[in-house]
């Protein structure tokens, strides 16, 4: 790990209060001082299914800035396309129309440019916990016993210590989804697509694991693109927030979240907060169609 | 009467509690019997059941060839059996003929269940490819491939290898057709996360495809060495100089009918040990795989 950050740093500014050669990456300290281009642009991208007698427009064209370092969310109704958006930006699918930019270059159809993590944990059973975190390590050419020694430390670290040799079938659903959020965080990329990754879990979990994304996303400083249905969620964790609508896929809306860092879990109750959830939830409500809730309550 | 005869619809039978009042439904019975509970004897006396069926069904064997209830030159009888199995071990080749038929159905397990576990995942390589080829494995599998064992001998000759081919004839297809089974079942999800993490084709293979149809082709590994068995058994009667398939062949043709007997109770005996040794080797195979 120590190595792997070494390589990117410019200067000497890990060293000093980082134990764990954790700190926030370059990239995302030298955002606050200049305006750097986006890290991850989409260019009017879109997505047409095209059957023999009807075309169905999954996602209209689209244009979309993430700046280094933030975390963005995109929130919506099932079908609004924001499985496609990550399918497109990790190359796992073409776009019909655009082009997916990465820092700067054309990255449309390339694989293994960003960290994608499915909604499913999607640990492979025959590895331990372990050889599990380390295996996008190992796709990528790092031989197994150092990949097994990068993560070993993140494990113990991230809340999977004494776990390490167990395989996932021992692991609760919570932690299953730290191995596999894990595995996605170790490999070299600035870009991490999460797309629902607390959706199947109970709500003391998922608001733990919350928590401990946000411990994450400070400790790594990478650029986060979140997909979630939950707008308390949303709010919770990002800088920015998309809303999008379905039939066709599209964005409606983006929302700035200006809750300072690190957040408290008692932030969620301060009337900002509210209010932002009070107007994210009428937005969906309008494009769904519905009337929008009065303020009154 | 009944909700039919009245002319009520059907869906009212569904709902007879609510209904109990009304005339001509069917009242339930009230139950409250007893769970049945099977009473598991103890293992000394089933194992003791077991002997006992044995040796009651030699002992009935015996007695019934000695008074000429069935014929004893057709059925033979336990006594002559074992008199001619203790000349069949200490004298002639019987350790020639047990090696043969063991070897051969070895060779044609292995080369078998590799080549069709090989040939199945290799269709994970391209559609295209599996497409075309997938007809030509059911035509074959559909083939009885016993009736090829006198073409299998003709072009591989008396010895041991038309044997192993005849092996091999029974054990590939069903071995590929699994493990192309097995190929399909790989979880699509799983693809894209090894895609998205950058991965080339070869390492989704080596590191996706293959671990997940091992289960597949561990679970034909068992009906495979019956199988390999049955293949090699054939060959031998179709032409060869030894081997235990050989000699039921020979004993049958000859009238001694013990021997018949004598050769098939080897031929279970080290169709067991072969079973039990494959179960052996399924365990530690899965065990690498299933958690």
């Amino acid at each position: 790990m120590d190595h792997e950050l070494r390589k990117r740093g410019t200067s000497g500014l890990e060293v000093a209060c980082d134990p764990f050669g954790l700190m926030a990456r370059p990239s995302a300290i030298m955002e606050c001082h200049m305006n750097v281009q986006p890290q991850l642009v989409l260019e009017h991208v879109s997505m047409v299914f095209r059957s023999e007698d009807l075309n169905f427009t999954a996602l209209a064209p689209i244009d979309f800035e993430v700046p280094a370092g933030k975390f963005v969310s995109l929130i919506g109704p099932s079908g609004c396309g924001k499985s496609t958006i990550f399918n497109i930006t990790a190359g796992l699918q073409p776009p019909t129309t655009g082009r997916v930019m990465i820092d700067g270059e054309d990255a449309t159809g390339t694989i293994g440019q960003v960290g994608y993590m499915l909604q499913k944990d999607l640990l492979l059973p025959w590895r331990t916990v372990l050889d599990n975190v380390a295996l996008g390590m190992e796709i990528r050419g790092v031989p197994m016993a150092e990949a097994r020694e990068r993560a070993l430390p993140l494990l113990q670290r991230y809340g999977l210590g004494g776990f390490e040799k167990r395989y996932p079938s021992a692991l609760s659903g919570g932690m299953r989804q730290r191995a596999a959020l894990l595995r996605t965080l170790l490999i070299d990329v600035d870009v991490i697509l999460l797309d629902e990754p607390f959706g199947a879990l109970d709500a003391q979990t998922k608001s733990q694991m919350q928590e401990w994304l946000l411990q994450l996303f400070r400790d790594f400083g990478r650029t986060v693109i979140f997909v979630t249905h939950d707008v308390e969620e949303a709010i919770f964790l990002s800088d920015d927030i998309y809303v999008m609508a379905s039939r066709p896929g599209r964005i409606i809306d983006k929302m700035s979240i200006d809750l300072p860092r690190p957040r408290e879990r008692s932030v969620v109750s301060s009337p900002r907060f509210v209010a932002m959830k009070q107007y994210c939830l009428d937005l969906l409500r309008t494009a769904a169609g519905q009337p929008p809730q009065a303020a009154a309550a | 009467m009944n909700a039919k005869a009245l002319g009520l619809p059907g869906r009212i039978l569904g709902v007879a509690r609510l209904s109990d009042g009304a005339k001509g439904a069917t009242t339930q019975r009230k139950i409250a019997r007893k769970l049945p509970v099977q009473k598991i004897w103890s293992t000394t006396a089933l194992v003791a059941l077991q002997l006992a069926v044995l040796v009651g069904f030699v002992v009935l064997w015996e007695v019934a060839a000695e008074f000429k209830i069935i014929d004893p030159f057709f059925w033979s009888q336990p006594s002559s059996i074992w008199s001619t199995l203790v000349i069949f071990l200490t004298q002639g080749d019987a350790f020639t003929d047990i090696a043969f038929t063991f070897r051969s159905t070895i060779f044609g397990f292995i080369i078998g269940t590799t080549g069709g576990a090989v040939l199945g995942m290799s269709f994970w390589w391209s559609r295209n490819y599996a497409q075309i080829v997938q007809p030509y494995i059911i035509c074959l599998e559909s083939i009885p491939k016993l009736a090829l064992a006198p073409l299998i001998v003709l072009v591989f000759g008396m010895g041991l290898s038309s044997k192993v081919a005849t092996a091999t004839a029974l054990t590939v297809v069903v071995s590929t057709l699994t493990a192309y089974a097995g190929v399909q079942a790989v979880d699509r999800d799983q693809e894209r996360l090894f895609y998205s993490l950058g991965a080339s084709r070869w390492q989704v293979f080596k590191k996706l495809v293959v671990p997940s149809c091992i289960p597949w082709i561990v679970s034909i590994l068992r009906v495979n060495i019956g199988l390999a068995l049955t293949g090699s058994i054939v060959g031998e009667f179709v032409s060869s100089q030894h081997g235990l398939g050989r000699t039921i062949l020979y004993a049958g043709s000859t009238y001694e009918i013990s021997l018949v007997w004598v050769a098939v109770l080897i031929l279970s005996a080290l169709s067991m040990v072969m079973y039990v040794t494959v179960a052996w080797l399924e365990k530690v195979l899965r065990k690498g795989v299933v958690h």
